[in-house]
């Protein structure tokens, strides 16, 4: 049976069907999910695109966190549904505390947009099984609030737990404390990645066909093969 | 009718890149003697009924400010203390 992969529109969202593209193009069937609708339709993992929610305003993500679609989200995650949170899908996933630490404004103050490369650390989670550790990807990374924060005993704990899903190579692009690109939860199943993957699934627009394997993971993960 | 008045700032040890660039176009006014600057943000809640500190805090704390990386005092204000009445 083909996966489901709900993908959430917020007001503001961006990147939602660049996303969805992604998902289909991985092999499933997309999804999309509505910020009004508590109900998730019966989908088998999520992804929270990026973009602008509710304009930014307040904080990044601040605001999209209390949408009837996140309660649910939440809850289910805690259950252990694969979400991946791209860009500001990452800072809705830290404002509502199903990732430690916070996405601040980019150190240097300029709005970023370039192919980056960055090094796969973990290939243990549900978003990124089709990859080699330490394995070298490249795909776009476009914003202006992708400086990753955190304290030290949170930082160290992630590293130590294998947590640090993947980190900028060739020059950070943000300031992210420890190059931090995308990390992930306890349980592996909820992932953070402030770079684009979904912009890297086809020749014709993006640098790579590197993000692809964020989209085959899930995949992967939901038959059941071993991560 | 008093509000409550909500100040947050980023916590100490978390880097303000706005508060420096503020900071690095002072000489440009001829301001040369200030060490540092710190941008925050300041919430005016008017409640229906009589304010609420407790509720405020409950507020604050939930949306207003992410204790990750921000700090937040709360405090009573008298209206004419508050931005409507100094406009």
């Amino acid at each position: 049976m083909t996966a489901r992969v709900g993908v959430v529109t917020f007001p503001g969202s961006l990147d939602d069907g660049d996303a969805a593209r992604a998902v289909r193009i991985a092999g499933a069937e997309p999804v999309r999910l509505w910020h009004g609708d508590p109900e998730l339709h019966g989908v088998d993992a999520v992804v929270l695109p990026g973009g602008f929610s509710y304009g930014d305003y307040l904080r990044c993500g601040a605001i999209a966190r209390f949408a009837p679609v996140m309660e649910t989200i939440v809850d289910a995650a805690r259950g252990g549904l694969p979400v991946l949170g791209i860009c500001n899908g990452f800072q809705i996933l830290c404002e509502a505390h199903l990732l430690p630490g916070a996405l601040t404004r980019n150190q240097h103050l300029h709005f970023r947009n370039r192919d980056q490369v960055l090094r796969i650390e973990s290939a243990g989670t549900a978003w990124t099984n089709a990859f080699q550790p330490g394995q070298e990807v490249l795909i776009p990374v476009k914003n202006g609030e992708g400086c990753y924060v955190a304290d030290t005993a949170t930082l160290d704990q992630l590293e130590a737990e294998g947590r640090v899903v993947a980190r900028y190579v060739g020059g950070n692009p943000n300031g992210s404390q420890r190059d931090i690109a995308a990390i992930t939860n306890a349980a592996g199943n909820v992932v953070g990645i402030m770079p684009h993957p979904e912009h890297a699934v086809e020749a014709l627009t993006g640098p790579s066909l590197d993000g692809l394997g964020f989209f085959t993971s899930v995949l992967k993960h939901l038959v059941g093969a071993p991560a | 009718m008093p509000r409550v008045v909500v100040d947050v700032m980023l916590k100490p040890e978390i880097l303000d890149p706005q508060g420096q660039a503020v900071a690095n176009a002072l000489p440009r006014l001829g301001v040369g003697d200030v060490a540092s600057v710190r941008i925050g943000r300041r919430i005016e809640i008017e409640f229906t009924g009589e304010p609420d500190l407790d509720r405020a805090r409950e507020i604050a704390d939930k949306l207003l400010a992410n204790p990750v990386i921000e700090d937040f005092t709360v405090r009573l204000v008298e209206a004419d203390e508050t931005a409507d009445a100094r406009s």
